[in-house]
């Protein structure tokens, strides 16, 4: 008799628990939902309010990708931001060229030759590396890098993409070893024990087992790595010179998107043309980097189902 | 294949092997060097600035005390947005999430939101806290943006931390006729909270030395000690940015002070943050 009363309305404690439980439960699941929430606001909020520039006639989307004047004051004003997109190129190219053979070959050592206390010490440098400001990096690059590059090649100017990309291949180095480690790492045992019980040497085993096994952990690494080096605004801004003119060369100064936005922002018209131009750029940046995201993730899903057994 | 030659092969191996790991090692040695040259780089210049004034004084007698000030507001704003949603939604991902199609759904938003540029998190900012919302250029402004930004380190961490937490644990306390909810309040998470906390922390100090996310929503150049969360704050990234980019008076003095409080401050909280959570984990065995 007392069952079904109880279930209905909850008595003391228990009902209490049941209660809670139910708005618990509520209250967290609804924060899972956060990180689609607020990727689909910043897609919106990019959208909206690079819309007026895309919609307009001076600009436009496909005027501004190929366009390569870009005067933001002049009237009727340009918005052609072609010669960032190629500086963007220039530095975050110099950057991986650099990140990527020194990433995997260290990722190489540290998973494959070093020793255990080695292996410690380096990852937590490595961390150390990945803790550090943007903006400290930025300043290594104006007062140790630049002049450096300078002094090296003869330069005019210590401002350059080479010297930016330099730096942004320090700060994409972290990314690019830890994953590509976790991916050597999380490749089965039985397999590189195999490999050396055949005969092979450990140099052998990494080349012809671990790094092709990890093949696709190495690529989100170098993927990740990369939208690290074009989404990098301080360095940029600091280092890369910002010259607008549209140039292949890697000794002349640069300006790439992100270094665009943070030194226009902040003086032009809100609501303006200029200002929708900007978040145009956003939205371009926002679409790259979320490509370059989403393939690193979709390839590192498909080894973590490979080596679930 | 005659004994000769199978002998030149392993010859061969022996060399690249030797060879290959000289120069991996080489790679590893370059960044730890790197590494280590870039906090000696920082000592040597950023030292001598280093004084109890240039800690406490205004900008105009020579010290940074403002830029000190707005960097832990902001910090401690950002705490208090992104910790309780980013702890729920890690809490919702290892334990009450399904393994479903959804689920997949919301860790690749959350692995996408790690990688939006940090610049992208600034317009966003401008758009909607301090343009929609009409925060202005604040602490409230700046500490919602770097909240965004810090949100997908702390759900990862703290769903990697409740996840090391033995099922047995679980199953025990569920036994004993303890709710879900109570489960997780009482046992799951104080289990977890070494991981948690230091997680936590990492993702703070990374937001604390943040520059262009702050930009446009919350940094002035000289603006003085805030007395609301709607005022504008000076930065020691900002801080460090301006005077390390003015064409005119260039003071390396206070450039390399302030880098080396930035740099000091995230470094010892996070060797403190590991440290405690070594221990920790010593003292919660299962």
């Amino acid at each position: 008799m007392g069952e079904p009363r109880r279930k209905l309305t909850g008595s003391g404690r228990t009902g209490r628990a049941r209660a809670t439980e139910t708005v618990v439960r509520t209250i967290i699941a609804s924060s899972g939902w956060v990180a689609i929430v607020i990727l689909t606001a910043i897609a919106i909020f990019l959208g909206t309010n690079a819309w007026p520039a895309l919609s307009s006639p001076v600009a436009g989307l496909w005027r501004m990708l190929t366009g390569t004047a870009w005067y933001s004051t002049a009237t009727p004003p340009e918005f052609g931001f072609l010669p960032y997109i190629v500086s963007t190129l220039r530095v975050t190219g110099v950057a991986l060229a650099i990140a990527v053979p020194i990433g995997i070959a260290a990722a190489v050592f540290i998973s494959e030759f070093a020793g255990r206390r080695i292996k410690e010490i380096s990852k937590s440098i490595i961390e150390f590396m990945a803790a550090v400001p943007s903006v400290v990096y930025g300043l290594m690059g104006v007062y140790v890098v630049g002049p450096a590059v300078k002094d090296l090649l003869h330069l005019t100017s210590a401002l350059t993409a080479l010297s930016a990309g330099i730096v942004l291949a320090f700060m994409a180095l972290p990314t690019i070893v830890s994953i590509s480690e976790d991916a050597m790492h999380a490749v089965p045992s039985d397999l590189r024990m195999g490999s050396l019980a055949l005969g092979n040497t450990r140099w052998q085993t990494a080349y012809k087992v671990i790094v092709p096994a990890a093949g696709s952990g190495i690529f989100a690494s170098v993927m990740l790595g990369m939208g690290r080096a074009i989404g990098e605004t301080m360095v940029v801004l600091m280092v890369a010179g910002g010259t607008m003119d549209l140039t292949w060369s890697l000794t002349a100064s640069a300006r790439p998107l992100t270094a665009v936005i943070a030194s226009e922002m902040g003086e032009v018209v809100q609501g303006g043309l200029h200002y929708s131009a900007l978040f145009v750029i956003g939205l371009t940046l926002f679409v790259i980097t979320f490509a370059a995201n989403l393939a690193a993730d979709l390839v590192l899903e498909r080894q973590r189902r490979r080596w679930r057994r | 294949m005659t004994r000769a030659r199978a002998r030149a092969r392993t010859r061969r191996a022996r060399v690249v092997e030797t060879l290959m790991r000289i120069v991996t090692g080489g790679a590893a040695a370059l960044i730890v060097l790197s590494a280590f040259g870039l906090l000696g780089y920082l000592l040597v210049r950023g030292l001598p600035s280093i004084s109890w004034v240039f800690l406490t004084a205004m900008p105009k007698l020579g010290g940074i005390f403002p830029a000190i000030v707005g960097t832990f507001w902001l910090t401690a704003g950002t705490a208090v947005f992104s910790l309780p949603i980013g702890i729920a939604a890690g809490i919702y991902l290892s334990e009450y999430a399904p393994r479903s199609r959804r689920t997949r759904f919301i860790r690749l938003s959350i692995a996408n939101m790690a990688g939006v540029p940090s610049i992208v998190y600034g317009l966003f900012g401008l758009a909607v806290f301090v343009m929609l919302f009409g925060f202005k250029v604040s602490i409230l402004s700046g500490a919602l943006t770097l909240a965004c930004l810090t949100l997908p380190v702390i759900i990862t961490t703290t769903e990697e931390a409740l996840r090391q937490v033995p099922q047995d644990l679980r199953q025990a306390s569920l036994a004993l006729g303890a709710t879900r909810w109570r489960t997780i309040y009482k046992v799951v998470l104080p289990a977890a909270a070494p991981g948690i906390v230091t997680g936590s922390i990492l993702g703070l100090s990374r937001a604390s030395g943040e520059t262009a996310p702050v930009l446009f929503t919350a940094v002035f150049f000289s603006a003085p000690l805030p007395t609301s969360p709607f005022d504008k704050v000076m930065a020691l990234p900002y801080h460090i940015y301006i005077m390390a980019t003015q064409p005119n008076h260039p003071q390396p003095g206070i450039v390399w002070g302030s880098a080396l409080v930035l740099v000091a401050g995230v470094t010892v909280i996070n060797i403190v943050a590991a440290a405690w959570r070594s221990r920790a984990r010593r003292r919660v065995t299962w």
